[in-house]
């Protein structure tokens, strides 16, 4: 079928965003309440196949098809886009709400895109308009953590475009369907794909934008663009072996780097990495149920890391701090923020009657059909480190430890409603989960609540929460530690030479090597000036007389050239 | 009757209205009588694209002197798409020109100014119309030369020197375009450009006819300003007043292109170009290096004209990477490149216009805080920023679709990386202007400026427009493109 059956609802959303400033105060809160909702009845109207179509240099663009995945994906974007709105709105500046609605309409947009061009398109959208909720953090580190993102995404968005040039370039054809790493180009498609997703070894962007937004800005943040990297991972390449090793590196990645952190956001954002790659494993196990249970992990992890970040967010908009350090014993005066976080913690490590129980362990039980035994060990070592991290580290030190003396109050009524609703969310999914797994993109024969299920979970949960208090001592001196070591590379390094190699490193090894490489990027910078800055040898105004010089060497040279 | 004469009238007119610019002297109505002209030029561009497009390629004997003899007018597709592209940018850009050039030529000289800028629009579409070897010179010299007096018009006496260094370039690669033209007359005996041609392959074993190649090549560079031939261009630009920036970035370079495709492809023919003396290898080489190396100096620059300058380099580099593949892909790239670099590149230099005349400068850091006081303007250098990145949605992402799939054609991969390396280039030197005018507080001391009047902004803004209706729907642009390039392609073929 062609032609236009109903608005994409991408495309309204995007549209609706950038109409945001010509509005006064309150008509903005109707729209953006009400585009989101409007989006997810569009949604729903969206048939499987093709829906629109437009012509595009010698090609036929796909704007518009869908199919179970597509609409599984479209629709929790704009549930977090209308729950994020909520969250954000007494706090947020109209440009930071005109990015979120532009990020998720192109989140929105890529799920539904049938070719490649089309998702190039709204793939740089999203980076630009990801960039601008980065900075939407209104400071210095802001700034400079978005230029860092929006470099590392475009760099990520050329890969994409030489792979997609080339792709076409080979078959003739730019419809988007599963892909084998069978050509440079496939391969440039996939580290396009993978650099999006937080991958090694350019995960560090991650990490280091995220947690400088606003407390609205990460909430948005966290769900679109890692997500939509899944997305088209799960569509692009199922079954590509090497994607479980790279999920298992962010896994535990995403781990290690989160207990070596002090400050509360940075966690989360290091334990979004962990989830991903979580999904990321999952598509290179690439079996119907493991599919399933990316699709499910990704909606379910959209939830409740929004919660967790909502909840963070509230503590950093109450009281203007972050680190974990700084915080400890909220509890007393910041009731619903505390039970929230915990809802959300519990669901990101998976607890029994949480969304997080009956999306992950599916994973982990395609691992365990296919015979992956190390896989299946992996992942459920990582479910303990999950819960170490997020579970029990995140709500610990920022609610409970010691008491920090701070007493603000809950939030808002505004954000109060946001986590509610994303609590409830996390609680029902995880009651019935055939809710969700009606929709997912395959029949699900999957039952989590199995009796070896709920207590090897429970076991599994037990013992790493008492390993975390045993070692609660320990836990806290290396919060001392990475805080040193923290003071370090943010004070004493020179700025510009430590972004790049902020930026260039796979993540922080060691600091030696750290030390080298800043060398190696100063001196490269110095010469990049000596010979291109305003007075270098390529810049400056040269005389007449050189000028010529050059011409009689070219002319020299041709007529040389020529002769032979 | 009037449409078999498009051709000459396409040149004619503007010739003739130059000198009455210059008897009206310092009053309003120069400005009047040369904006009708471009807009009248503007009008005939049109006709006569239309008109290439549905009867074909369109001869015209001047002074009805049949075509060897007497000298022949030509335009086929690729000649009526610099012929348009010059017209609209005119058209732009003298509608913008009048508060401009109030507020930087003194009013005793404007009459000068519109008469050379005239001359300098004859020229430009002379060059592009004619099918004549030595009359493109002719016409290369009225351009150069009024663009001379233009250039050193401008505000500094630093554009003098500037004017005088680009003058004896200028005059250097005219000299050896017609020391080029001369020996292919003395090999055999004519200068229409078809005629030529025709006779060259019987000769073209010889030396004088691979002394000849190598002295239009060498010219045509500088005139165009290939890397490492450049070096007249950054401060020409920098110096030169606003609106004749704007003008000569969009236009004079760009007809340099078209010459070179001229000698290249349909006086020379392609396999003596590209196969015999290699010269696609010599100018990828130059075109990667003024890809990289210019782009990489505009990131350091401090004055915004001066960035601007060396971005052109960069993208001339981007065009003459397309032409030096030489192949129907590669053409059709280069040619869309120049036709969109030419809408945005005209659109970013008038923009700068409009901050030198309420602000007095285009320093980098008197920009700060710019954003908040001209939104209107700094909106169109944004826009016209992401254009030039390749951002999709604009004319940039466009060019650059066509240039990396004509380079992975030819199974170049390293240099479809390099393409887009420079383009990550391209983000950060505009990166830091977006940077001081969006994100930077304004130094207190500075004072408080106006929004750029209507008059300036509407032409920037039809210029953005054009690049943003491009860059969704290209197919009217790449529909033409292409038929130029197989023209020029198919031309050469022995």
């Amino acid at each position: 079928m062609t032609g236009v059956s109903a608005l994409p609802p991408g495309l309204l959303l995007m549209v609706g965003a950038l109409l945001l400033p010509l509005f006064g105060r309150t008509a903005r809160t109707v729209l953006v309440l009400g585009l989101p909702v409007l989006a997810v009845a569009l949604i729903w109207q969206i048939p499987n196949g093709v829906s629109l179509q437009a012509p595009f240099l010698d090609y036929q663009l796909v704007l518009v098809s869908g199919d179970r995945l597509s609409r599984l994906f479209a629709t929790i974007f704009a549930i977090v886009a209308l729950a994020g709105s909520v969250f954000a709105l007494n706090h947020a500046r109209t440009i930071e709400l005109v990015a979120a609605l532009l990020s998720a309409g192109s989140a929105i947009s890529i799920t539904f895109a049938g070719d490649l061009l089309t998702l190039v398109v709204f793939w740089e959208i999203l980076a630009l308009a990801s960039t601008l909720l980065v900075w939407s953090g209104m400071t210095d580190q802001s700034y400079q953590s978005g230029l860092r993102y929006l470099v590392i995404h475009l760099l990520g968005g050329m890969l994409l475009l030489i792979g997609v040039v080339g792709h076409v370039a080979d078959t003739g054809s730019i419809s988007f369907s599963a892909m084998s790493l069978d050509s440079a180009a496939h391969w440039l498609i996939l580290a396009g794909f993978l650099i999006n997703a937080g991958a090694p070894p350019l995960s560090a962007w991650l990490p280091d934008a995220y947690p400088e937004s606003s407390p609205g800005g990460m909430v948005f943040l966290s769900a679109f663009t890692t997500k939509t990297a899944v997305y088209v991972l799960m569509r692009g390449f199922p079954g590509a072996e090497i994607l479980v090793f790279v999920g298992i590196y962010m896994i535990f990645y995403g781990i290690i780097y989160a207990l070596l952190e002090n400050d509360m956001r940075r966690i989360l954002a290091y334990s979004i990495v962990n989830q991903v790659g979580f999904m990321v494993c999952g598509i290179g196990i690439g079996t119907d149920m493991a599919l399933n249970g990316t699709a499910s992990h990704a909606f379910a992890h959209i939830i409740y890391k929004a919660l967790l970040l909502m909840s963070a967010g509230s503590v950093l908009y109450m009281t203007g701090k972050r680190k974990c350090t700084d915080l400890g014993g909220l509890f007393r005066t910041m009731p619903l923020t505390t039970v929230c976080g915990i809802i959300g913690a519990l669901s990101i490590s998976a607890f029994p009657l949480t969304s997080g129980f009956i999306s992950k362990s599916m994973i982990s039980a395609a691992a365990l059909h296919e015979h992956m035994a190390t896989v299946w060990f992996l992942l459920a070592a990582a479910s303990a480190g999950v819960f170490l991290h997020a579970g029990i580290k995140f709500p610990w030190f920022v609610f409970f430890q010691k008491d920090s003396g701070l007493r603000p109050p809950d939030p808002p009524i505004n954000m109060r409603i946001a986590m509610i609703l994303f609590a409830f969310l996390c609680l029902a999914i995880g009651v019935w989960p055939t809710v969700l797994y009606v929709h997912l993109p395959y029949p699900v024969e999957y039952v989590p609540y199995t009796y070896t299920h709920v207590v090897g979970m429970l076991q599994l949960l037990l013992f790493s929460g008492l390993a975390f208090f045993i070692m609660l001592p320990y836990m806290k001196r290396t919060l001392t530690v990475t805080l040193d070591w923290d003071w370090c590379y943010r004070r004493l390094g020179p700025r510009p030479i430590h972004y790049l190699t902020n930026m260039l490193a796979p993540s922080h090894w060691f600091e030696q090597k750290r030390i080298v490489l800043q060398g190696y990027l100063k001196r490269m910078l110095d010469t990049l000036f000596l010979y291109h800055g305003p007075q270098g040898i390529l810049a400056r105004t040269w005389a007449t007389g050189s000028m010529v010089l050059w011409v009689v060497i070219l002319l020299g040279i041709y007529l040389i050239g020529y002769f032979y | 009757m009037l449409t078999e004469n498009l051709v000459a009238l396409q040149v004619v007119v503007p010739l003739i209205f130059a000198p009455v610019c210059l008897l009206l002297g310092k009053s309003r109505h120069a400005w009047a009588c040369a904006l009708t002209v471009s807009w009248l030029a503007l009008g005939i561009a049109t006709l006569l694209v239309t008109r290439v497009a549905t009867i074909g390629t369109q001869s015209y004997a001047i002074g009805a002197w049949a075509a060897p003899i007497g000298i022949e007018y030509r335009v086929d597709m690729a000649g009526a798409l610099i012929i348009f592209i010059i017209a609209a940018i005119g058209a732009m850009v003298m509608s913008y020109a009048r508060r401009s050039i109030e507020h930087e030529i003194a009013a005793e000289n404007s009459g000068y100014f519109y008469a050379c800028y005239l001359l300098c629009l004859t020229g430009l579409l002379g060059i592009a119309a004619t099918g004549d070897a030595f009359n493109m010179f002719v016409f290369l010299e009225i351009s150069s030369l009024s663009s001379y007096v233009l250039i050193s018009l401008g505000t500094t006496r630093r554009a003098l020197t500037a004017a005088f260094q680009y003058l004896v370039m200028g005059t250097i690669g005219a000299t050896f375009i017609l020391i080029g033209v001369g020996m292919l007359y003395m090999m055999t005996g004519t200068l229409n450009m078809m005629d030529l041609a025709q006779r060259l392959p019987g000769v073209d074993d010889t030396r004088t006819i691979r002394v000849a190649f190598a002295f239009v090549t060498i010219g045509v560079s500088i005139k165009l300003a290939l890397f490492p031939l450049h070096l007249w261009l950054p401060n020409a630009y920098t110096f030169a007043p606003s609106v004749v920036s704007a003008f000569v970035a969009a236009t004079a370079t760009k007809v340099g292109i078209y010459v070179l495709l001229r000698f290249f492809f349909t006086v020379f023919g392609i396999h003596f170009s590209f196969v015999a003396m290699h010269v696609g290898e010599i100018l990828m080489v130059l075109a990667v290096v003024a890809m990289l190396v210019a782009s990489l100096v505009a990131i350091f620059q401090d004055n915004i004209k001066r960035m601007l300058a060396y971005s052109s380099v960069a993208q001339i580099g981007y065009m003459i990477l397309g032409i030096s593949l030489a192949t129907s892909a590669g053409v059709t790239a280069g040619m869309i490149h120049l036709f969109n670099h030419a809408l945005i590149k005209c659109a970013l230099f008038l923009c700068m216009g409009n901050i030198f005349l309420r602000l007095g400068s285009v320093e980098l850091h008197d920009l700060r805080g710019l954003a908040q006081q001209m939104p209107w303007t700094m909106a169109v250098f944004v826009i016209g920023g992401l254009s030039l990145i390749g951002v999709p949605l604009t004319s940039g992402f466009i060019s650059k679709w066509y240039l990396v799939s004509a380079v992975l054609d030819a199974g170049l991969w390293p240099l479809a990386v390099l393409i887009l390396l420079a383009s990550l280039f391209a983000l950060i030197y505009i990166g830091r202007v977006v940077e001081a005018a969006y994100f930077s507080k304004p130094d207190p001391t500075a004072k408080k400026v106006r929004e750029a009047p209507a008059s300036m902004l509407i032409p920037a803004w039809l210029l953005i427009g054009a690049n943003l209706y491009i860059g969704v729907d290209a197919s009217l642009l790449a529909g033409i493109a292409r038929q130029g390039a197989d023209i020029l392609i198919g031309a050469g073929v022995p």
